[in-house]
């Protein structure tokens, strides 16, 4: 990055809410369904219908404000957001502006040099979804599917607090995981249930005001959230430096050509005309509802990362990893307090070959092929040397294959480690008397042939013989 | 004060209201003459006085999470002027 | 047809007196619905209806005589209304008097719609009334103007004029509205007709065509208090679609009319006496007045200090509501849609530009203009403030009187294109009926008499939720005079 530039993020996420019906409507939020299949008369905008409030849409946005230590409103007002567009089919969204449900809040983020470094939350505040525009296969026509217009979003806007997209893509991984582990949105980006607009300026570094911001809208993903931003970036440093000047705007990013550049559908200047929907009344919270939804609050990722590291004595980059998502975390505390291995074996388990297995095949952790308990009942058997860290893999892989559990394998496969002594000195005299050249240049000082000599042995027991014990063996006879 | 036909006409387009042009003198009086009579308003001392957006002081009832709305899509687009393939069809968007 | 013993025909009766006949067996519902189709046939020139639904009212009548036959009643059975064109009506044409919605068949029933149907109810038709219910002489519907049955140059007033002259006429019994700022006191002011508005909240607004969502209230327009009563009794209560109903237990409105005026408090409004009133109107409001102090009713007079800024007001507030509540109305999912758009913006300017007549343009436009940039403080917040200065000076009131009395309008009815000219005279129309609706306060208008042979109104307001103390004393007038009774020459 430019030295002489700061960089200032603020970030405006959409998360959608993750309820059976929509905000207004009883009409159903379920993703895919044939267009307009879904779009009741209400969400239609049809003449004397009216919004009635999902009490559901209310107990989420209050969960996340709780789960980002914010204010939850007493009271909150809905207002209407006036533009005409084709996909709001209103002429007005209802959303909130002047009394948010959500108040000031806060998380925290690593910054660049690794330091914990906290991002303010300005509020959170509910909203209805538009629909969307179909461009293509119409001609000179686009298509308006209104399936998705009245889906539950919160949108948290953050205080222009990130310094780079770096933090700015960690403060969306934390709202993105804060989510998820509360449960009020399955956070799903290519169906668009998680998304990002970004307000993005430069200032000359030291400078108080802050600079002409730009707002990248519709990022969908955390990688173009990252490539924007630096696109936008550079682009603004360019311009200034070039004696341009940055102007207010909104910008779409084009992941094709990884570049930004300006909606032609928002040159008009916006005149939105707020102001208090006369169709729905002021929501209305009180304390003991509070604490009701408090009751309900899961451990955090925070506090479950900070508890992983004291509890379980683990490295904290693998209590991040593991806490990232909730159904992971807690696939890893039940293996680590099933197992005898221990939790960083645990740990090291779920976070490769777990990780790359479920990866590799597209599973989330949740239908793992293989259970906690069983990945347990494996642990058990390295710890207590039946089988070597190479063969269980192979136990694992097999396990994945339904083939049974870790001793149904072990047994039908013999795969038992050689662990009697005097079994294995045999094969080690065998392996011995087969290379005389090795053993002279092994006394004569090449050391390195000790791996040649293990090798020889696991392979002639295939794989079974326990490395440590062969090792300390060899070393003694030609020692 | 009365309008200017610069921001009536501005009023329009964010209204989205075509003007005809025989009809904007018209419209100019008109809006200007309303314009004027409610500007009595701005005399009022309302220092203190809360804004009322309702009748009543009632608080927002809330509703179920149930899925109620059948898809009746067929019916409701009877009554739309253009459709295919289930979308409604407007002019081309450009974003 | 057989007369009723007092020597009424069936189509002067009351919805009482029809409902006595019908249990009675002296006709039916469908000997009474064809005798009324065939009168709204005889008077379409009085332009009071959008659209006649013969045969729905017959299959409902037979409905209602089977359901009769059976014993299974409801207490509108077999009873003939009409709706005003802004309420929703599944498979009917519901076009709000406009254009835009000239072709547009409702997919469901408003609530009132559907309360009134189950109640047993029989549908004749749906009434022109201003387009969007934005008028006060129904001269802006896209259908024409109403024609006033006691003189047919005169309007019925608006913007339920439709109802109010179709029941003036004796062409049907009963009839609902919606009153926004006196859509339904003042047309029936004018034509010798009794009109309620409800409490704000009191019945449901599901299904009724928006247009000022904080003051739009449905209401029914009659000819005694007693009618009112008893279809009020069947539309009100909460609706769980609309959000702004209610929760409040329904009294039994017919019972409570019987409740005599002895002791009642009347508020009389001095600002309501002023030189905005017809002297001739005044008098006969006085007279009323007279009337109910004889009865034994006490006369207060009291202060509404901001009362002269109801309108004002109101032409903030509604605009701004209707601005944005009328912006569905884009030629997309439903309505008018131009011809040919050469692109989006061409499809919706061009759209409404067309399918909105010049007063619904004149209204979106000054609630455009109130709600934008650098303009909300100055007027809409402001008038939301003098609007609880209003609301404030009724509290105040209600606590020294129980109904506060006065005129309905401040004329007789006027003359068909006398008003059109200057937008601000015709809101003046509504000066005395408007402080209810941004109150949210219950209201009803009765016939108090004539002036120049012209019917003149008695309104009563009362405070929230006490429709039936003014019930009960308008219903208690009707019953030292015979005002209602009288009906237009041509029509008897």
């Amino acid at each position: 990055m430019n030295g002489k530039w700061e960089v200032v993020i603020g970030l405006e996420v959409h998360t959608q809410l993750a309820t059976n019906s929509k905000i207004f409507s009883g009409a159903s939020t379920a993703y895919g369904a044939a267009p307009n299949t879904q779009a009741c008369l209400v969400d239609l905008g049809y003449p004397g219908v009216l919004p009635v409030l999902n009490a559901e849409v209310v107990r989420m946005a209050v969960k996340f404000g709780l789960a980002v230590n914010a204010k939850v409103a007493s009271r909150s007002i809905f207002a209407r957001k006036n533009y005409f567009y084709p996909d709001l089919p209103k002429g007005y969204q209802i959303s909130q502006y002047e009394l948010p449900i959500v108040g000031h809040g806060e998380l925290f983020i690593l910054d660049d040099n690794g330091n914990e470094k906290r991002i303010g939350i300005t509020r959170a505040h509910l909203e209805e979804d538009a629909g969307k525009s179909v461009h293509e296969g119409f001609g000179e026509h686009s298509g308006i599917d209104l399936n998705r217009a009245g889906t539950p979003l919160l949108e948290i806007v953050s205080e222009p607090d990130m310094r780079s997209a770096r933090e700015a893509v960690a403060y969306m991984r934390k709202i993105h995981t804060i989510v998820r582990y509360l449960e009020v949105s399955d956070g799903n980006m290519q169906e668009g249930s998680f998304r990002c607009d970004a307000n993005v300026s430069v200032r000359p570094r030291g400078q108080k005001e802050l600079g002409t911001r730009a707002e990248l809208k519709n990022l969908n993903s955390f990688r173009f959230v990252e490539k924007a931003i630096n696109f936008e970036i550079d682009r603004q440093i360019a311009l200034i430096e070039d004696g341009g000047e940055v102007v207010q705007e909104t910008r779409l990013y084009d992941s094709d050509k990884d570049e930004t550049r300006p909606m032609r559908s928002k040159e008009e200047a916006n005149d939105y005309r707020y102001f208090p929907d006369p169709d729905l009344l002021p929501v209305e919270i009180d304390d003991s509802f509070i604490e009701a939804v408090r009751k309900t609050l899961p451990e955090l990722p925070d506090a479950k990362q900070q508890r992983f590291t004291n509890q379980y004595g683990l490295k904290t980059a693998d209590a991040e990893i593991l806490t990232a998502s909730r159904a992971v975390s807690d696939y890893f505390e039940q293996v680590a307090e099933a197992t005898t291995a221990g939790p960083q074996v645990a740990a090291n388990w779920v976070i490769g070959d777990l990780s790359a297995l479920l990866n590799k095949e597209g599973i989330e952790i949740k239908s793992s092929k293989i259970g906690a308990g069983a990945l347990a009942g494996l642990l058990d058997r390295i710890a207590d040397t039946t089988i070597s860290g190479k063969i269980a893999k192979d136990v694992f892989e097999s396990m994945w294959t339904g083939e049974g559990s870790a001793d149904e394998i072990i047994a039908a496969k013999g795969l038992t480690q050689i662990t009697d002594t005097s079994a294995l000195e045999s094969v080690v005299d065998a392996v011995i008397a087969a290379n005389p050249e090795q053993v002279a240049e092994f006394r004569a000082g090449k050391g390195k042939l000790l791996g040649f000599f293990v090798g020889q042995v696991m392979k002639e027991t295939g794989g079974k013989a326990n490395p440590g014990q062969v090792n300390r063996i060899i070393k003694q006879k030609l020692g | 004060m009365p309008l200017t036909k610069l921001e009536v006409q501005h009023v329009a387009m964010l209204a989205r209201l075509q003007l005809e042009d025989r009809d904007v003198d018209d419209v100019v009086a008109k809006l200007s003459r309303i314009v004027e009579f409610v500007d009595q308003l701005q005399a009022v001392a309302t220092d203190n006085v809360l804004p009322m957006a309702h009748p009543l002081n009632m608080s927002q009832r809330l509703r179920a999470d149930d899925v109620t709305e059948p898809n009746q899509r067929d019916f409701v687009q009877q009554n739309a002027p253009s459709t295919k393939e289930g979308y409604y069809l407007v002019p081309k968007v450009l974003e | 047809m057989t007369a009723d013993p007092a020597g009424l025909a069936l189509h002067q009766r009351t919805l009482s007196e029809l409902a006595w006949g019908l249990t009675k067996g002296d006709f039916t519902s469908r000997e009474l619905t064809e005798l009324l189709l065939g009168r709204v046939a005889q008077h379409e020139s009085l332009n009071a209806f959008i659209t006649v639904t013969a045969d729905v009212a017959l299959e409902q009548a037979d409905r209602a005589d089977r359901a009769r036959t059976r014993g299974v009643a409801g207490p509108l059975n077999g009873l003939p209304i009409v709706h005003k064109d802004l309420f929703c009506t599944k498979g009917v044409l519901t076009t709000c008097g406009s254009n835009i919605l000239s072709h547009f068949v409702s997919p469901y029933d408003a609530t009132v719609v559907e309360r009134m149907a189950e109640a047993g109810a029989v549908m004749l038709g749906k009434t022109n009334m201003d387009e969007f219910a934005m008028g006060s002489s129904n001269e802006t519907s896209f259908y024409g103007p109403v024609m006033n049955p006691w003189d047919t140059k005169l309007s019925p007033g608006g913007s339920s004029g439709g109802s109010a002259a179709a029941v003036a006429a004796r062409l049907v019994p009963a009839a609902t509205g919606t009153d926004t700022g006196g859509s339904i006191r003042q047309p029936a002011a004018l034509t010798g007709t009794v009109g309620l508005k409800p409490t704000y909240g009191r019945v449901s607004r599901y299904g009724m065509v928006a247009f000022a969502s904080s003051l739009d209230q449905a209401g029914v327009i009659t000819r005694s208090a007693e009618d009112a009563a008893l279809l009020l009794r069947v539309i009100a209560g909460i609706d769980r679609r609309d959000s702004t109903s209610v929760d409040h237990p329904v009294p039994d409105y017919v019972a409570g009319i019987s409740k005599p005026v002895k002791g009642l408090r009347i508020g009389v409004v001095r600002q309501h006496f002023d030189e905005g009133l017809d002297p001739l109107c005044a008098e006969r409001v006085k007279t009323s007045l007279d009337a109910l102090n004889e009865a034994g009713a006490s006369l207060i007079e009291i202060d509404l200090p901001s009362i002269g800024l109801s309108v004002p007001t109101y032409y903030v507030v509604a605009p701004a509501e209707c601005s944005s509540n009328l912006s569905r109305f884009d030629g997309v999912r439903f309505g008018h849609r131009s011809a040919d758009p050469e692109d989006l913006l061409d499809l919706y300017c061009r759209s409404r530009g067309e399918g909105f007549g010049a007063e619904v343009k004149r209204r979106i436009m000054t609630g455009t203009y109130v709600l934008s940039a650098g303009y909300y403080d100055a007027y809409y917040l402001k008038a939301q403030k003098v609007r609880q200065l209003i609301s404030q000076d009724f509290k105040n009131a209600f606590e020294r009187v129980d109904v506060i009395a006065g005129p309905t309008a401040p004329t007789t009815a006027f003359a068909i294109g006398e008003k059109t000219d200057d937008p601000i005279t015709m809101y003046l129309n509504d000066i005395y009926t408007i402080g209810a609706n941004l109150a949210g306060l219950p209201g009803i208008s009765v016939p108090c008499g004539f002036a120049t042979g012209l019917p003149v109104g008695l309104q009563l307001v009362g405070p929230h939720f006490a429709e039936e103390r003014i019930l009960a004393c308008a219903h208690q007038y009707q019953q030292l005079t015979d005002w209602h009774k009288m009906a237009p020459e041509d029509f008897a």
